[in-house]
């Protein structure tokens, strides 16, 4: 039955439909608009100089070749720096979880003076720029001799407040009843820490995880000072240096270490998308 | 009234204890000697627990907030052994620089293009993304990706796309009978390159905030719009929008916050130049403190930005109490 047997009810219907086409039309549009940049990013980065420096535009590698990355590889040490970011991105996220599940039980659970102002103190961080903090923080890191070192990257900015927040919020919703029975049946705060409220809180901790493993991981400013030297370095301040040493000589070098810094987050958030997707727009939902 | 014992403490579950936001005051522990061994082993804990967190804040925000704040009013060079007091000299120096007038400019027009552009396109993404349409889970993870990457890296990318010999985009304006602009070297190209980049990489988060925000306008208001006759764009202006105002006010707000904040795609990309064209607020304090090393100009620069992030904050949280009315 085509549309154009009927005159009466084809008209509606075609009216249903076409918006329909349209939003379709539209949505792939915006999707290649916007999906663009990272695949051509792949593509470049298994050219070749001659097919990457060509006019028009080759659009697809004749053989793809893994040489820009070995010669990215070559310019910079690019497995060290893999493993430094990965390393500093476990490490500062563990530890970022953990500062922030112990201080919100400690803001829920417990009754010790000052608790409130504790609180206010943890919350007000969150409008603090980090730039305001920079220049002292810079001088203290150099002061105690921790520029070149994993501790200079990972302590200053090892304090949660927005882990602490979204972990409060949550515990808020906890069924108070358990715990106290818990508490009842003589289970002290660790105790009760571990075996109830760290199992009942699962999606919060992957939200918060997820999160500080995606800002550590991206974290270029303050690696970007207070590292020089490649043995120490992260990721993307080592895209700085090859940036530096080779100019816009050479793209599919460039591209290749980009694609080295893109890909392991890409694939993160494309595998894990639901729960990370939470953590970076809770604070939407919290106010 | 001191011995009366709180529901909490007589453990009545039955009447659930108010613990909303903020921490309502806790029930008071009775003073008997349990109790006070009770609270003793609570501070115990808290200092424990909450202490390792409430240190690194105050030893890596509070100090060098404060700290900030003292270097401001000195003439001061990183690194330098020598400081003078020179009060508000270095807020006066920026208030009267020659550069200081085209610096808030380009951070006026960075932020207004970045967050109505992010604001505007995100809505009309979330509003196409809202319809039910096969493959738009696809979409969205596309639109979001750029999100979740690295500001630096985003930057390198974006500048082979806007080479003007072997760049995409310059095939693309080929492919309508244009030129490319010279993006690395002539102003305004930069400026908008920087724009363009910064709106790709943020636009998912807009239109997923949207997203949620659309899903919560109750469809019968939609119904009976449309059966009053109201065409869509007529719904979308006179009840989808206003319903939205929440969520609109909340994204101006971050967006805001951050594209104020932004820099590594500028340091990616033009490392604030050329010739100063891209030097932003908080670029400028970057490369007052590392680069010439004026680190107390550059402090006073710093609670320049400060204040203004402060003010914005202080917008919203005075709406927020106002919101109440309306959900």
């Amino acid at each position: 039955m085509s549309a154009a047997t009927l005159a009466i009810p084809g008209k509606p219907r075609r009216r249903r439909r076409s918006p329909q086409v349209g939003g379709h039309l539209a949505m792939v549009l915006a999707t290649v608009v916007l999906g663009a940049p990272l695949l051509w990013m792949a593509l470049a980065s298994l050219k070749t100089p001659e097919e990457l420096y060509q006019v028009p535009l080759q659009w697809l590698p004749g053989v793809p070749s893994l040489d820009n990355y070995a010669q990215a590889a070559g310019a910079i040490p690019l497995g060290r720096l893999l493993l430094n970011s990965i390393g500093l991105t476990v490490v500062g996220a563990g530890l970022k979880v953990a500062l922030g599940l112990a201080c919100a039980y400690a803001l829920v659970f417990l009754d010790f003076p000052f608790r409130r102002v504790v609180f206010g103190l943890v919350i007000a961080t969150l409008m603090i720029p980090p730039q305001i903090t920079i220049i002292p923080n810079y001088t203290l890191v150099a002061g105690l001799g921790w520029l070149n070192t994993y501790q200079g990257i990972l302590v200053p900015g090892l304090a949660s407040a927005f882990g602490t927040f979204l972990f409060r919020q949550h515990f808020l919703t906890l069924p108070t009843s358990i715990l106290e029975a818990a508490e009842l049946d003589g289970a002290g705060h660790w105790r009760r820490l571990w075996r109830f409220v760290v199992p009942m809180s699962t999606p919060t901790l992957a939200a918060v995880a997820l999160v500080s493993v995606v800002t550590e991981w991206n974290d270029y400013l303050w690696p970007f000072l207070v590292v020089d030297d490649p043995s120490t370095m992260t990721l993307p301040v080592g895209l700085t240096l090859l940036q530096n040493t080779d100019g816009m000589s050479d793209w599919g070098v460039l591209l290749a270490a980009t694609v080295v810094v893109t890909l392991p987050i890409l694939l993160v958030f494309l595998i894990l998308q639901r729960r990370l997707v939470a953590g970076l727009t809770a604070g939407a939902v919290t106010g | 009234m001191t011995t009366v014992v709180t529901p909490r403490a007589a453990g009545t579950p039955a009447a659930p204890p108010d613990r909303g936001a903020p921490p309502a005051a806790p029930p008071h522990p009775h003073r008997s000697r349990l109790g006070a061994r009770r609270r003793r082993s609570a501070l115990l804990w808290a200092l424990l627990l909450a202490g390792p967190n409430v240190l690194l804040l105050l030893v890596f925000v509070y100090r060098p907030l404060l700290q900030s704040l003292y270097l401001s009013t000195l003439q001061w060079n990183l690194g330098s052994p020598v400081a003078r007091f020179i009060g508000f000299g270095n807020y006066a120096e920026w208030l009267t620089a020659p550069t200081t007038g085209r610096v808030v400019l380009t951070t006026l027009v960075f932020t207004v293009a970045t967050v109505g552009g992010a604001m505007v396109l995100g809505l009309g993404l979330a509003l196409l993304l809202n319809r039910r349409l096969r493959g738009r889970g696809a979409a969205r993870t596309v639109a979001f990706a750029p999100y979740v990457l690295s500001g630096f890296a985003v930057g390198i990318l974006w500048l082979f796309m806007f080479d003007p010999r072997y760049g995409l985009i310059q095939e693309l304006l080929g492919w309508v009978g244009l030129g490319s602009p010279a993006w690395y070297t002539d102003s305004p190209w930069p400026l908008v390159m920087i724009v363009v980049v910064y709106l790709w990489k943020n636009l998912g988060y807009v239109a997923l905030i949207y997203l949620a925000g659309l899903q919560a306008v109750p469809q019968d208001l939609k119904d009976a719009a449309a059966l009053d006759g109201a065409s869509s764009a007529r719904t979308l202006r006179a009840i989808v929008l206003p319903l939205l105002t929440p969520t609109t006010f909340f994204l101006l707000v971050t967006m805001m916050l951050a594209s104020l904040q932004s820099f590594d795609i500028i340091q990616a990309m033009t490392q604030g130049g050329p010739l100063g064209s891209t030097t932003t607020l908080m670029y400028s304090i970057y490369e007052e403190s590392f680069v010439t090393g004026r680190a107390g100009y550059a402090s006073a620069v710093a609670t320049v930005l400060f204040l203004v992030l402060l003010a914005v904050t202080a917008v919203q949280m005075r709406y927020v109490q106002r919101k109440v009315h309306y959900s």
